[in-house]
């Protein structure tokens, strides 16, 4: 079977790109290779490790379990491109506060899915966060110093 | 690792995606959330000529109540079953599975029509749906069919729904109020495959069972009605005997697949464990 391709436009980082590619190209794989962005990570790739979460229009998805082709039209944010809006500067300084990545190739993910939960903007027990993130694996740091982290940036939030 | 190689269609239309079926039969892949179909191409265990992406298909989204009964369209993503006020109030089982079916951002593009054509054994919402017997409408280029949910799963991975047909809506009578259900499952991680479950959905009058339904999964290869438990259980008082002789019909009732997550033994031995669980919970939630 020869290569099929189809050309897809969508927005990725407040970026309008249009890109002929492979059908079969999950959407880590084009973010990565055909725009650059690398900050998103290719685990296991087949769903469990959610080292490529992104966000498509709003929603934290896996990257790697979604074509490319299927996120056409639509809004892409990846790790670069909430770094760059400040969502969760507050996050990624206390994850660096308490030592929440050692090798750091979790914290992508780990951050665009705790993205989520601190946007919900209610009060979470450490149990609640635990489940919200239990879709994310960490090899390093025996995920303490993760729920720590997001824990404390989810109550400073709310008093503030 | 990466897809192999396939031809990729976006459907405009049901017809469309009917037609498409009708073309390609069992070549072609209707790709829905895709949260189960995407590993299997990523790891190379299966190699469709064609996905068909019914992704655009608006129609088969969306969650309504007909009468005594919530109809579920196939598309509708987990994420939304999980907030949907109408689930909450009227399919309480289900409510309380969901937190349980794999994790955030699988929830957020995973169907539930997905996880019931798809049919994995350790999947959740197959059992919830057998507990509270829906009804499946599954769709081709001929028309429409009502499945029974009694006659819709076959074995692993097989279902009643042929080739050229697609889910459409799933159609679950509201559950009685007099009447308590209890969902209950162990996986190593919260939010991962589940190595034993049960879902319960019966009436209990202080300690006594009647109507009971206990639907087994992940430990067989399709969600399993506990039928000879359920003959020892139901119209009894619950007491230590009345779980024994439950617990021991379950015996021949199931006949669990041994896996990388445990022994054949051990997930008896646990579907034993959640069935007293279970019962248990249903005695304290009738008595609220």
């Amino acid at each position: 079977m020869s290569e099929e391709f189809i050309t897809v436009n969508m927005t990725v980082n407040g970026e309008k790109v249009t890109k002929s590619i492979p059908v079969r190209t999950h959407l880590v794989d084009f973010i990565r290779t055909e725009l650059g962005f690398t900050g998103s990570h290719l685990g296991c790739e087949h769903g469990i490790c959610g080292a490529c979460s992104v966000r498509v229009d709003g929603s934290v998805v896996r990257g790697c379990l979604i074509l490319a082709a299927q996120a056409d039209g639509c809004e892409v944010l990846t790790i670069e491109g909430i770094t760059d809006t400040g969502e969760i500067a507050d996050l990624q300084d206390t994850f660096v506060e308490r030592n929440a990545l050692q090798c750091g190739f979790c914290t992508p993910g780990m951050l665009m899915t705790a993205a989520e939960l601190l946007a919900q903007k209610k009060p979470q027990s450490r149990e609640e966060i635990r489940e919200f993130m239990s879709g994310n694996y960490c090899r390093c740091t025996g995920y303490h110093a993760i729920i720590d982290a997001i824990e404390t940036v989810n109550d400073a939030r709310l008093k503030s | 690792m990466k897809a192999p190689k396939f031809s990729y269609v976006r459907a405009e239309s049901v017809k469309h995606a009917l037609e498409l079926l009708d073309q390609h039969g069992e070549d072609a892949r209707i790709l829905a959330g895709g949260q189960s179909l995407m590993p299997t191409l990523n790891m190379r265990l299966s190699q469709p000529d064609v996905l068909i992406d019914i992704n655009p298909l608006d129609e088969l989204r969306g969650i309504t109540v007909d009468g005594q009964e919530v109809c579920i369209g196939a598309l509708t993503r987990h994420v939304d079953v999980l907030n949907s006020e109408i689930i909450a109030e009227h399919l309480p089982l289900i409510a309380e599975a969901m937190p349980h079916v794999a994790h955030v951002a699988v929830r957020n593009r995973g169907t539930i029509g997905g996880s019931i054509a798809l049919a994995d054994p350790a999947a959740e919402m197959p059992a919830c749906i057998l507990a509270l017997g829906a009804t499946l409408i599954v769709q081709s280029s001929t028309g429409k069919r009502e499945i029974a949910v009694d006659e819709f799963f076959h074995g692993l991975y097989e279902t009643a729904r042929n080739d050229n047909e697609l889910l459409t809506e799933i159609r679950i009578p509201f559950q009685k109020k007099d009447n308590v259900s209890v969902f209950l499952e162990l996986a190593r991680r919260h939010g991962d495959f589940a190595i034993a479950g049960i879902a319960a959905y019966g009436k209990v009058s202080g300690q006594t069972i009647h109507d009971m339904r206990l639907v087994y999964f992940a430990s067989e290869d399709k969600p399993t009605m506990g039928t000879k438990a359920i003959s020892e259980l139901n119209g009894k008082t619950w007491s230590d005997d009345i779980k024994e002789s439950v617990t021991k019909a379950l015996e021949s009732d199931l006949d669990p697949m041994a896996n990388l997550h445990g022994s054949a033994a051990m997930k008896l031995h646990l579907q034993k464990v959640l069935t007293g669980r279970a019962i248990d919970a249903a005695i304290a939630r009738a008595g609220e």
